[in-house]
């Protein structure tokens, strides 16, 4: 099995790293016209690995060629899906990765500025990163004439300070500059009016870090590890009632059961399957007999759920569903930024009515003013964290009905009672 | 009044150049000053405001925003313990229960000797060792009453 990312981890340092073969994809990019190297990641099929999916090579080719304004690089490290953690083995365990990752991204787009928006949580990590940033300056890497080149870059590292909404390309930029994290409205897109209303690409560190692969294999070879629409392999982050939980690199398009109880070692105790979060908690629940399906952005899609971040959390037969709801809509309300009143609104009701229902207070009819309140939610806000909110409730309502009506009616956990 | 020591103030410095815009510091800005401070209070916000150029409106909508920002004294160390759903789902609850029962404090409070304060957060990207708490920026997981309390004992 051909793997991207994973192989390199464990080479943090510059000479390790170099050792191993790299920043030769970095070097052939340079060589290569802007084009041709856009040109590549667009037959590789690699699409956002931040959790929307969109395909790079189509998202940078919407930044204009010429532009008298500068045009930034904004490499998302928010990383505030719950159940994802992902992107921070990628810093701490290859950390070249990103920045041979940006090198070619900026080559290829024309940009000079690059800016790392790390959360703030991540601070031990932030500096981490700022140490490999620096080892690439001194090698020539970053900075002036990279590679002897005329081509420069600049990579700076900015910490966020707690909001999950940053982790949104328009209040990612939002922040950067310094301001609350409030969502713009779409359009203008960042391609052409983001960070300081400049030409702005902002890509998810693990999609930046699939980049050296991509130049140096060739997009072909990378689009063929995966599927027909989702091209190479994808990190997937397990977490939850799992004997090993952790990083697996995986091709697009293998089977979630597989991920489950091949690689991260089945159910622990060798209890039964409850449910399964396949991309991070905004993504529609899967239950057992649902995850026999391909990971890749379209089979789960059309599952009626989502790839997301790649953030599987398994959940087992003694979980209480009416505290996953709880949980999952107390967390959205926290996070509503409040610019939108169905998201402003609607979030912490939610999370009332679920902590009524977990608390032994639930009332005939919740569930359907649950799901009432999570549709009127949908689309009618200016960014998709109102959807992200709406959907994990929509299909645990849906899904786990017959359990959550007999929490209301008995007033307690028919799960913990047994 | 309280002062920004030239260290820090150095540091500002170098951090303000980075950027085309000067307010763009901001987030950077006041987490060297809660390094130092503790918390960003309305003199705080005050004084970034006159070192970024900006009104002390536009700092305090940035601090009230975003959760690490604390806006009043702290403990000499931040308990942060994740409630999201995977710490939730391998036993979270009976850790946060367990910390206000120990610490004699409720979420948010501070020791009676202000050694910790005790927070809960949102998901801190650590699912893969939940449950799992954040003790000034480091990391401890797979936690336990025990764990627990061996942790708090080297911290002192």
């Amino acid at each position: 099995m051909s793997l991207v990312i994973t192989p390199w981890f464990g080479k943090v340092s510059i000479e390790y790293y170099i050792k191993a073969g790299g920043y030769e994809g970095a070097k052939k990019a340079l060589s290569m016209k802007p084009e041709e190297v856009i040109e590549e990641v667009k037959k590789s099929n690699l699409r956002g690995r931040g959790g929307a999916g969109f395909p790079t090579g189509l998202k940078w080719s919407f930044v204009p060629r010429e532009s008298t304004r500068p045009k930034y690089l904004c490499i998302n490290a928010d990383e505030g899906e719950p159940g994802t953690f992902k992107d921070k083995y990628i810093i701490k365990e290859a950390p070249h990765l990103l920045i041979e990752g940006a090198i070619i991204a900026s080559w290829a787009v024309g940009i000079n500025t690059a800016f790392v928006y790390i959360r703030g949580e991540y601070g031990k990590f932030a500096l981490l990163l700022e140490k490999a940033i620096e080892e690439a300056y001194e090698k020539g890497f970053l900075g002036k004439n990279i590679f002897g080149t005329d081509f420069s870059l600049e990579i700076f590292v900015h910490r966020g300070a707690g909001a999950y909404v940053c982790g949104e390309e328009t209040a990612l930029i939002e922040s950067l500059e310094g301001k609350r994290g409030n969502p713009r409205i779409r359009p203008p897109f960042p391609a052409t009016m983001g960070l300081y209303n400049c030409p702005t690409v902002v890509n998810n560190v693990e999609t930046l870090a699939n980049l050296p692969a991509i130049i140096r294999e060739g997009g072909e070879w990378f689009a063929s590890l995966g599927v027909e629409k989702s091209g190479g392999t994808k990190l997937f982050a397990v977490s939850g009632h799992v004997k090993k939980p952790g990083i697996y690199e995986l091709p697009m398009g293998t089977s979630l059961k597989t991920l489950i109880y091949e690689y991260a070692g089945g159910i622990r105790e060798n209890r039964r399957l409850k449910g399964v979060i396949p991309g991070g908690s905004s993504s529609p629940i899967l239950k057992p007999q649902e995850i026999d399906i391909p990971l890749d952005y379209d089979s789960l899609m059309k599952a009626g759920s989502m790839l997301g971040s790649g953030a599987v959390i398994v959940l087992d037969e003694t979980t209480c569903m009416a505290k996953v709801l709880q949980v999952i809509t107390r967390f959205y309300a926290h996070e509503s930024c409040g610019q939108c009143t169905p998201c402003r609104q609607g979030t912490p009701w939610m999370a009332k009515i679920a902590e009524r229902i977990v608390s032994g207070r639930g009332r005939k009819g919740d569930l359907d003013l649950l799901v009432d309140i999570a549709r009127s939610m949908m689309g009618k806000t200016i960014c998709p964290l109102a959807d992200a909110a709406a959907m994990p409730v929509i299909a645990i309502c849906e899904k786990y009905r017959e359990e959550l009506e007999e929490h209301i009616r008995e007033k307690r956990c028919p799960v913990e009672r047994e | 009044m309280k002062e920004i020591s030239p260290q820090a103030m150095e540091k500002i410095e170098v951090l303000v150049k980075r950027y085309p815009v000067k307010r763009s510091a901001l987030l950077e800005v006041l987490h060297i000053v809660q390094e130092e401070w503790g918390y960003i209070d309305q003199e705080g916000e005050e004084r970034v405001a006159e070192i970024l150029d900006l009104e002390p409106v536009q700092v305090h909508e940035v601090v009230s925003f975003y959760t690490m920002y604390e806006r009043k004294p702290v403990g000499n160390h931040i308990i942060r313990v994740c409630r999201n759903l995977t710490c939730t789902l391998m036993g979270a609850d009976n850790l946060i229960n367990y910390l206000k029962r120990k610490l004699k404090v409720k979420v948010g409070g501070t020791t009676s000797d202000g050694r910790f304060t005790l927070q809960t957060v949102e998901c801190l990207g650590a699912c893969e060792i939940a449950p799992v708490m954040q003790i000034d920026g480091e990391f401890y997981g797979n936690l336990t009453p025990d764990k627990i309390d061996s942790i708090l004992e080297e911290i002192k």
